[in-house]
C-alpha cells in the first residue's frame, strides 16, 4: 500500500480514557505542531463524566489554515480498550492505527485497509518505571514520542515543551523526556519513519496564539474592569469563571494590602447569579455571570428586569446541545432565540457572536461598554467548541487608548447642575436616559428602581399611556443600539454573484473552507458573518442584494433565520437552511454538500 | 385609609445629629390597607433611621414582590430603592453589597417572598453572612392575591374563609439560627417600643440581621382562629428582654452588667443594652436561644425580642477579603492591566 506523501494536512485522533492524564500529553502534541509554525486545531470530545469513560482528542493540522473540524481520521492513537473496536472502524481507509501492542490484537480488530503501528507502551513503562502511577502517565508520553518520530516532527520542540510543562516540578522532567525517547526510538527502530503523512516546519503562526474562548472571555472581563462575578457551575461555561478568578488572582490583588479588587461569588443557582449581577451593576460596578442553556432559562426573569428597569448586565452563554439537559458536553448554537427574547413581555437583548478567542477577548470589552452605555443586558453567545477547545487565533490586543465607556451616569456635580433629572427621561432623544449610582449625592438623584411600570421620573404608574410611552422609548433605544453594535464582517462581496452564505460564531471556520470547496466546483458565493443582534443595516442590505442566502447554523430550527425573518421581514423562501445539530463542530464538507443539495433541489442560476 | 397627609410638622420637633428632621426619613403615602401592620413597621424604620441619624443617601432599601415589598416606597424617600423580582431580593442585595460595601443595606420581604419563592436565596444570604438588615413583614398570608395561606402560617391556624391550615408553619427565626444567622430577632408590628431598638441594632450589626416581624393582615388574616391576628399576637407574645441600642459615645461607655441588665458591645462602638426578662436565656449563647425558641413554640407562645447575636460576626466582604475601597469606586487605572501585561499573557499561549 504505497501512498502519496501528504505534508501538513492530516487529522490525528487520540482515543483515551478521561481522568488518566492523557489530556496534557495530547495538548503537548497540538502545541508542538503550533510551535513548528503549522496551523492546528485541536478538539476535545468528552463525556459528561469525571473518570473512566472514553474521551477523544482530535487534532486537525492544515497548512492552508483551515481550522474547522474535518471528518475522516488519518491517524488514530487508540489507547482505550473500551472504545477500540469503534475507534478502529472510524479510521479512513488507508489510515494508520497506533496502538499499545503489549497485548496482541485479536482478529476482530484487524482491518485489511489500515496500517497498524504497534508500540508496546505498557511493557516499555513496566521496564523503565517502578511507580505504578507513572505507568499510566508515561504511557501517554510514549505515544507522543512515537508520533513525533512517525510524523517526522522536531524532537527538540517536544523536549522544550516538557521542560516548560514541568518547570515547577523539575524532578519530573527526566522521566518524561525518557518516555518521549522510548516512544521515538521504538517507532524509529521498528517502522519506516516518517510515514507518508508528515509535518514540516512552516512559519504560519506569527502573532497567533493557541487558547480557548472561555479563557479569553475571563481575561477580557478582567481587562474590561469587571469587579463582581457571580456564577453557578455548569458545563461548558465553568472554565470561564475559573479563568476570571485566575487572572484576578494575578492582577487584581492590591499589592500593599493583599486584599482583592474583585468579588467572586458562587451562587446558589443561576437566578441568584443574575440577581447579583443586577444588584452590583445597579450599584455602579461592572458585573457579569456565565452560564449555558439551562442557566439562560433560569435567568430569564431577571433579564426582563434588566431590560425594563434598564440595569446593565453582561452574560456569557457558552452554548451546549439542548433542549433540557441535552448533551451537556457537546456543542450547539441553539440559544439564539431564547437569548434574543429572554423573559416574558416585550423584551429584546443585545447579542454578540464572537467566532475566535481573540474576538471573545475583544467582544468582552465591547459587551461591558454596550451594557453600561445602553443600560441593558448584553449576552455574549459563544459555544462549547469555542469556549472549551483551543483555537489558533490572533494574539490578544488592546485598542489604542481604550477607555471604558461607562455611559450616561450623573455625578454629584451633574445633579447639582441639572435643572431637572428623571431616571427615565429621554433628554438626548436617543432613548437612553441618565442614571445615578446610589450614594452619589446627599439629597439628589435617588429613585426607586422597579420592574413594575414607571413614568419618566421613575414613579410607579398604572397609566396605560405613560406605560406605552415608556415601552416606545425602549424601542427607540433599541434603534440607537442597532446603530452602535458591531457590524458584520463582509467576507466577500462581488456584485456579480447573486447567492451568498451567511454564518456566525464557530461555523466560520468551516464556512470559509466550504466556500473554497464550492469555488473549486465552480460555485462562487458571497459571504457575510453576523457579529451581533440587533441586525445592522449592512446585514439587511447584504441579504437584499442577493437572490438566495444559505444560512449556516448549528441548531435544528434555524433560529438565526427565524430572527432575521421576524425582525427584518426577510421572506422565508430567500433564506435556505444549512443546519448541523449533532453536537459535533460543523464541517466544511457538510456545508458544501448541503448547499449543493439545496441547489439541486431548486436549480437556480448561479454566477 | 387617608390619602392626604398634612405637610405641617411641629417646628419644635428636634432635628437629629446630622440636622435632619424626622419627616426627611418619610416616604410616599402608603397605599396599603388601613390598619396594616406593615405601615407600623415602616414607621418604626423611619423612627430608627431618624434617631440613628443615618444619611438617607448612604442607605439602600431593597425588596422583592408583595405587600411587604411595596413598603420601601413608604419610608426613606431620599434613599435609593430597588423593588426587584419575587423572592430574589437577597441576590440583588448581595450584588449591590459587593459593589459598594460602604452603604447600609436594608432588605424588606414578606413571608411569601421569603419562606416560599425566595427560600433558596434567603438561606444562602444567611449562609454568606451578607451585611444586611433583613426584615420579614410576616402576616402568614398572601395579601395581594387575596389571602392564600403562606408557608409561615401555623398548622391549625384558621383563615378568613374558615379553612384550617394543614401544613407546618416555617419558623424563620428557628431556621435562621440553624443556618448560622449572626443576628436573630422577632417582633410585632404593634410593639414599636420593642421594634425600634431592634431595627437600630440590626442596622448596626455587621452581618446578616434577621428580624421576623409579625405584622397582621387586617383584610385577610385578622379573624378569630388566626394565629397571626392582632389579638392572638398580643395575647401570646412573650418577650425575651427589653433592649435598647446605645451609641458608645454616651454615658454607658464602660458599663458592667448589673442586675438584669446586660451590655453587648457591637463592632461600631455602640452597645445593645438588654434588660433580661426571660430566664434560661443568653442572647450570646446560641444553644440557649434555640432552646428558648423551641420552648416558646411548645407552649404556643410567640417569642419576641432579641433572640441571638454573634458579636464575632464576620460579614461576606471580610470572608472574601475584598478591598476596603468599594469596588464600584476603583478606576480603570487600577482595574485594567497594561498592554504590556497582555503581551506577556500572549507569550503563555505561544
Amino acid at each position: 500500500m504505497s501512498q502519496p506523501v501528504l505534508i501538513n494536512d492530516l487529522v490525528v485522533r487520540f482515543a483515551t480514557v478521561n481522568g488518566t492524564g492523557s489530556a496534557s500529553a495530547n495538548n503537548m502534541f497540538a502545541k508542538a505542531v503550533y510551535r513548528m509554525g503549522i496551523p492546528v486545531t485541536p478538539k476535545n470530545i468528552f463525556p459528561s463524566n469525571i473518570q473512566g469513560l472514553p474521551t477523544w482528542y482530535e487534532v486537525r493540522i492544515n497548512e492552508k489554515g483551515y481550522l474547522g473540524r474535518r471528518d475522516g481520521i488519518d491517524i488514530m492513537v487508540a489507547v482505550n480498550a473500551q472504545s477500540l473496536k469503534k475507534d478502529i472502524e472510524s479510521v479512513r481507509s488507508g489510515g494508520y492505527l497506533i496502538y499499545d501492542s503489549t497485548k496482541t490484537l485479536g482478529e476482530d480488530f484487524i482491518r485489511e485497509d489500515l496500517h497498524y503501528i504497534g508500540i508496546p507502551m505498557m511493557s516499555l513503562c513496566m521496564q523503565h518505571y517502578n511507580d505504578p502511577r507513572q505507568h499510566l502517565l508515561m504511557k501517554n508520553m510514549i505515544y507522543v514520542g512515537a508520533l513525533c518520530a512517525l510524523l517526522g516532527m522536531e524532537k527538540e520542540v517536544f523536549e522544550q515543551l516538557v521542560q516548560e510543562q514541568f518547570a515547577k516540578k523539575e524532578k519530573l522532567i527526566p522521566g518524561n523526556i525518557q518516555a518521549l525517547h522510548l516512544g521515538m526510538n521504538y517507532a524509529e527502530s521498528n517502522f519506516e519513519c516518517p510515514l507518508p503523512y508528515r509535518l514540516e516546519r512552516r512559519n504560519l503562526n506569527q502573532n497567533k496564539i493557541l487558547t480557548d474562548g472561555n479563557n479569553a472571555c475571563g481575561l477580557g472581563a478582567v481587562f474590561a474592569g469587571a469587579t463582581v462575578g457571580s456564577w453557578y457551575p455548569i458545563t461548558p461555561s465553568t472554565s470561564l469563571m475559573n479563568a476570571f478568578e485566575k487572572w484576578c488572582t494575578k492582577y487584581r490583588i492590591d499589592a500593599s494590602t493583599g486584599r482583592k479588587n474583585f468579588a467572586m461569588i458562587q451562587a446558589e443557582d443561576e437566578l441568584a447569579a443574575m440577581g447579583m449581577v443586577l444588584g452590583a451593576s445597579w450599584n455602579g460596578a461592572r458585573a457579569f455571570t456565565s452560564t449555558s442553556g439551562p442557566g439562560l432559562s433560569l435567568m430569564s426573569e431577571f433579564l426582563g428586569l434588566s431590560y425594563f428597569a434598564e440595569i446593565p448586565a453582561v452574560l456569557f452563554d457558552v452554548q451546549r446541545s439542548g433542549p433540557s439537559t441535552g448533551m451537556p458536553t457537546r456543542t450547539q448554537q441553539s440559544d439564539v432565540l431564547s437569548a434574543a427574547y429572554a423573559s416574558h413581555g416585550d423584551t429584546k437583548h443585545i447579542l454578540l457572536f464572537p467566532s475566535t478567542p481573540n474576538e471573545c477577548f475583544d467582544m468582552t470589552l465591547t459587551a461591558f461598554d454596550l451594557a453600561e452605555f445602553f443600560q441593558t443586558a448584553v449576552i455574549v453567545l459563544t459555544d462549547l467548541d469555542l469556549g472549551m477547545n483551543d483555537h489558533l487565533t490572533d494574539a490578544f490586543t488592546l485598542r489604542d487608548n481604550y477607555q471604558y465607556n461607562r455611559g450616561k451616569v450623573m455625578t454629584a456635580k451633574d445633579l447639582d447642575d441639572a435643572k431637572v433629572w428623571g431616571r427615565y427621561l429621554d433628554i438626548d432623544g436617543d432613548g437612553i436616559p441618565y442614571r445615578t449610582i446610589p450614594g452619589t449625592h446627599p439629597s439628589k438623584g435617588s429613585f426607586f428602581t422597579r420592574g413594575s411600570s414607571h413614568d419618566p421620573m421613575a414613579a410607579y404608574t398604572e397609566d396605560g399611556d405613560v406605560y406605552a410611552d415608556g415601552m416606545r422609548r425602549l424601542e427607540k433605544k433599541w434603534e440607537t443600539i442597532r446603530s452602535r453594535v458591531p457590524g458584520p464582517e463582509i467576507v466577500r462581496f462581488d456584485p456579480s454573484h447573486n447567492e451568498a452564505i451567511i454564518y456566525f460564531g464557530t461555523s466560520s471556520y468551516a464556512a470559509v473552507e466550504a466556500m473554497d470547496i464550492l469555488q473549486n466546483q465552480g460555485i462562487a458565493l458571497n459571504a457575510l458573518r453576523i457579529k451581533s443582534f440587533p441586525f445592522t443595516e449592512e446585514i439587511i442590505e447584504f441579504i437584499h442584494a442577493h437572490d438566495t442566502i444559505y444560512l449556516v447554523e448549528q441548531n435544528r430550527d434555524a433560529q438565526m433565520r427565524s430572527l432575521l425573518m421576524i425582525e427584518n421581514a426577510i421572506p422565508p423562501s430567500k433564506i435556505k437552511k444549512v443546519l448541523q445539530f449533532n453536537g459535533m463542530p460543523i464541517t466544511a464538507q457538510f456545508i458544501s454538500d448541503e448547499i449543493q443539495k439545496i441547489m439541486q433541489q431548486a436549480p437556480i442560476h448561479h454566477s | 385609609m387617608t390619602y392626604a397627609r398634612p405637610t405641617f410638622r411641629n417646628p419644635d420637633l428636634p432635628l437629629n445629629k446630622i440636622g435632619r428632621a424626622r419627616k426627611e426619613y418619610e416616604g410616599a403615602i402608603s397605599t396599603l390597607c388601613a390598619g396594616c401592620g406593615h405601615d407600623s413597621i415602616s414607621g418604626a424604620i423611619i423612627q430608627a433611621c431618624y434617631e440613628m441619624a443615618i444619611e438617607p443617601h448612604r442607605l439602600a432599601k431593597l425588596s422583592g414582590i408583595g405587600c411587604s415589598s411595596k413598603t420601601p416606597t413608604y419610608f426613606l424617600g431620599q434613599s435609593h430603592g430597588f423593588n426587584s423580582v419575587h423572592g430574589r431580593m437577597p441576590s440583588v442585595a448581595t450584588g449591590a453589597a459587593m459593589a459598594n460595601r460602604d452603604l447600609i443595606y436594608l432588605g424588606v420581604s414578606g413571608d411569601g417572598d421569603t419562606a416560599s419563592i425566595g427560600m433558596g436565596q434567603f438561606v444562602h444570604a444567611i449562609r454568606r453572612n451578607l451585611n444586611i438588615l433583613y426584615i420579614v413583614m410576616n402576616n402568614g398570608c398572601y395579601g395581594l392575591t387575596k389571602g392564600q395561606d403562606s408557608a409561615t402560617a401555623d398548622a391549625g391556624s384558621i383563615n378568613k374563609s374558615g379553612a384550617e391550615n394543614q401544613f407546618q408553619g416555617i419558623d424563620l427565626c428557628g431556621l435562621g439560627l440553624e443556618l448560622g444567622a449572626t443576628f436573630v430577632a422577632r417582633s410585632f408590628s404593634g410593639d414599636k417600643q420593642q421594634l425600634i431598638p431592634l431595627i437600630k441594632a440590626g442596622l448596626t450589626h455587621p452581618g446578616f440581621a434577621l428580624i421576623d416581624v409579625v405584622s397582621p393582615c387586617v383584610t385577610f388574616n385578622n379573624n378569630a382562629g388566626s394565629t397571626k391576628s392582632y389579638d392572638y399576637t398580643r395575647e401570646h407574645m412573650e418577650a425575651t428582654a427589653a433592649i435598647d441600642l446605645v451609641p458608645y459615645r454616651e454615658e454607658i461607655l464602660h458599663q458592667q452588667d448589673k442586675g438584669t441588665i446586660k451590655y453587648i458591645p457591637l463592632h461600631d462602638e455602640s452597645i445593645i443594652a438588654v434588660n433580661k426578662l426571660a430566664a434560661d436565656w443568653d442572647p450570646l449563647d446560641k444553644s440557649s436561644a434555640m432552646r428558648k425558641l423551641a420552648q416558646a413554640r411548645n407552649e404556643h407562645e410567640i417569642l419576641t425580642g432579641l433572640i441571638y447575636v454573634d458579636t464575632q460576626s464576620k460579614d461576606l466582604h471580610t470572608l472574601l477579603n475584598t478591598s476596603d475601597t468599594p469596588l464600584n469606586q476603583l478606576s480603570q487605572t487600577v482595574l485594567m492591566p497594561s498592554a504590556e501585561i497582555l503581551g506577556k499573557i500572549n507569550k503563555l499561549y505561544q
